[in-house]
């Protein structure tokens, strides 16, 4: 029996279906996020010309916020912004990587910042997003790769010192913020033993061995930080997941066939048991975008929520909405991947 | 067992029953709750903390303010000692008094906004749970508020209404209800989502049909039938929730925007003191600890109380 179904895109082809069915989904939900984050921007107090020089006249302020088309209704600007967003910005990117031009792309407005005089926003996130998505990325594998085998360890020995040791890591691991294992980290391992860098060096570019250690060396700790905390849940919950599995008839029945337990367990217990697990992992994405602002603070890593934070303080209200609409895309794409991930491994999903 | 008609037995029946062990719903809860070692040592931390921020100003009368450059030059960045129990920071200042003094708020923001995120989330909850045709647009509604970005909405929000909440109300308290609003209103979900799922299948329950047959009116249902036997569930995630809010608010201080840099929380003062890390380590570890102390703790109750408010786990 093959482990994944076939994967056709064609209507007839359930898995496809479903596929098909589940990427739709994603369109209302990002129109719906793309209304509260402008909502909560533009109904916000606070004038955006008031970082502008006193100096400037009353009827001129007034012209700037006309051109800047402040005076227009909510729903006018909303239109306006979602032509800019869902419009021009794809078509400026796609200009850019195929390097081609798509009808009077000079006369298309793109989203610009306010804080660094008219520099497109999405350049400005273009150049953030390797650095968030490298750690983020890496965290989460290094999170899964460490939990689930924990996990299934310790659920198949129950009681045991490796059980309880990683059930008191583990609960450990996920009640310590991510902003304190963060300073401890860099208080023993760059100022007591000096075995990595202290700050993130984003200008580094790969271009031989020794700089590629370097890098390794410098998203250690980041990494490592991130990961803990992801661990420690996924751990907890694969445990429990696991030993909600083992008592059920269908493994007991595997065992009686004769297999061994080590096929019992990866292939019957550990592919029911993942199912839940899966739901965490997609659950716990916004968590460690969160968690990314927060470690790129503490290591200074150049990536999105360092500029989120910088855009905040500077009052860049262009560039915060698109930051927190970034990482809301992100959110839902990746939820979206952990949906497609549980309709294979659970048939009851896809077909439902 | 054999029906006594006498009265003497039942003088006797009477005599008999205070011997007898008297067993409540929430005396059975505490009895296993008991049991559950790391749960016991979570209360008895947490009450420590609590007590110590609640009476600690009151017995240890420096004022976290004042800076001691002012008797001694040499009173910054101190490792700690008789003189000052914790050390000092990097402007003289008192490092006991500014984390008792932080933890008194940390503190309090955990517990308002959970009141908060409990309020909506039950609410949301039991609403969608109990009427079918709020069901499907409220969970929508969940669904939409679990994907957005959490932590950068509530730094926008909070960037946003700051100044003008700081006018109107004043900065201590302005700020307070703004973090304390927004940490609830942007936690209320997972509750919403536990609270359905209870009321969902509570509802189909055998009691609550005896209830409708005999005519009862549904808030009735609700207030008498329905909430009583949800109230586990909530009272696990209302424990899950003070963690949650500690550390947002400790989240959003670490980054500079949560309280004034006069209001010491632990999370404001892991922000000021992470740039001394080198000059004086216990600056961070000291609120570091108490805020993982305080989450830990509550972590383990919560466990404790999830063990034991679960009927199937009884003996």
């Amino acid at each position: 029996m093959p482990l994944l179904p076939a994967f056709t895109l064609s209507p007839n082809n359930p898995v496809g279906q479903y596929l098909v069915r589940r990427v739709l989904t994603i369109v209302p939900t990002l129109i719906a996020i793309s209304f509260v984050i402008f909502a909560v921007l533009d109904l916000a107090p606070g004038d955006p010309t008031s970082a502008l020089p006193e100096t400037i006249r009353p009827e001129i302020r007034q012209q700037i916020r006309k051109a800047m088309g402040l005076d227009e209704p909510f729903p006018v600007k909303y239109g306006l912004w979602m032509r800019q967003f869902f419009v021009n910005e794809p078509l400026a990117l796609i200009e850019k990587a195929f390097d081609i031009q798509i009808g009077d792309s000079e006369s298309r407005l793109r989203v610009t910042s306010w804080g660094s005089r008219g520099v497109p926003v999405m350049d400005m996130i273009l150049e953030r997003l390797p650095q968030t998505l490298w750690v983020v990325g890496l965290a989460y594998v290094v999170a899964i790769v460490i939990a689930v085998p924990v996990g299934v360890v310790s659920a198949i020995r129950q009681y045991s010192v490796f059980d309880q040791v990683g059930t008191f890591i583990s609960l450990i691991g996920y009640s310590i913020p991510t902003f304190f294992t963060g300073l401890l980290m860099i208080l023993l391992f760059s100022v007591k033993l000096k075995w990595f860098p202290m700050i993130y060096d984003t200008n580094l570019s790969i271009a031989d061995w020794d700089s590629f250690v370097q890098q390794l060396r410098q998203s250690a700790m980041p990494v490592a930080v991130l990961g803990f905390f992801q661990a420690a849940t996924l751990a907890r919950f694969t445990r429990s997941s696991m030993l909600d599995n083992i008592p059920m008839d269908y493994v007991r029945t595997a065992t009686a066939k004769g297999f061994r337990e080590r096929y019992v367990v990866i292939r019957h217990i550990l592919r029911n048991s993942l199912i839940p697990v899966v739901t965490l992992i997609a659950l716990g994405i916004p968590a460690i975008f969160s968690g990314a602002i927060i470690t790129e603070q503490i290591f200074r890593v150049n990536g999105l929520g360092a500029l989120l934070i910088g855009a905040i303080q500077l009052n860049d209200i262009p560039l915060v909405q698109t930051v927190t609409f970034i990482f809301a895309f992100l959110i839902v794409v990746f939820n979206l991947l952990a949906d497609v991930v549980y309709g294979i491994l659970d048939p009851r999903i896809r077909y439902s | 067992m054999a029906i006594r008609t006498d009265t003497a037995s039942a003088e006797n029946l009477a005599a008999e029953l205070p011997q007898r062990q008297h067993r409540t719903m929430w005396g059975d809860v505490w009895l296993r709750f008991r049991r559950h070692t790391l749960a016991k040592v979570g209360v008895v931390v947490l009450v420590l903390l609590v007590l110590g921020v609640l009476a600690g100003p009151l017995v240890y009368t420096v004022d976290p303010e004042y800076s001691f450059i002012v008797d001694d030059i040499d009173s910054i960045n101190q490792a700690p000692s008789l003189e000052y129990p914790l050390g000092t920071d990097d402007l003289g200042r008192d490092t006991l008094a500014r984390n008792l003094f932080g933890g008194r708020i940390s503190l309090a923001v955990g517990v308002v906004a959970m009141f908060v995120s409990i309020t909506f989330g039950t609410l949301v909850g039991v609403l969608s749970g109990f009427f079918r045709r709020l069901d499907n647009p409220l969970m929508r509604f969940t669904d939409l508020m679990l994907a957005l970005p959490s932590l950068p909405l509530l730094l926008v929000i909070i960037m946003l209404f700051r100044d003008s909440l700081k006018s109107v109300l004043g900065p201590e308290l302005g700020i307070f209800l703004l973090v304390v609003l927004v940490i609830g209103i942007l936690g209320w979900m997972p509750t919403a989502r536990v609270v359905r799922g209870s009321v969902l299948s509570i509802k189909e329950k055998e009691f609550v049909e005896a209830a409708v047959s005999v005519g009862t009116r549904e808030p009735a249902i609700l207030w008498q039938h329905i909430l009583p036997n949800v109230l586990s569930p909530i009272i696990v995630s209302a424990t899950l929730g003070v963690a949650a809010a500690i550390l947002t608010e400790s989240a959003l201080s670490f980054l500079g925007l949560g309280f004034p840099s006069n209001v010491p929380t632990w999370g404001r003062l892991l922000f000021e003191n992470k740039d001394f890390i080198t000059q004086n380590p216990w600056l961070v570890i000291w609120p570091g600890m108490f805020i993982s102390l305080t989450i830990l703790s509550i972590n383990f109750i919560g466990d404790g109380l999830r063990d034991a408010l679960d009927p199937r786990q009884r003996r």
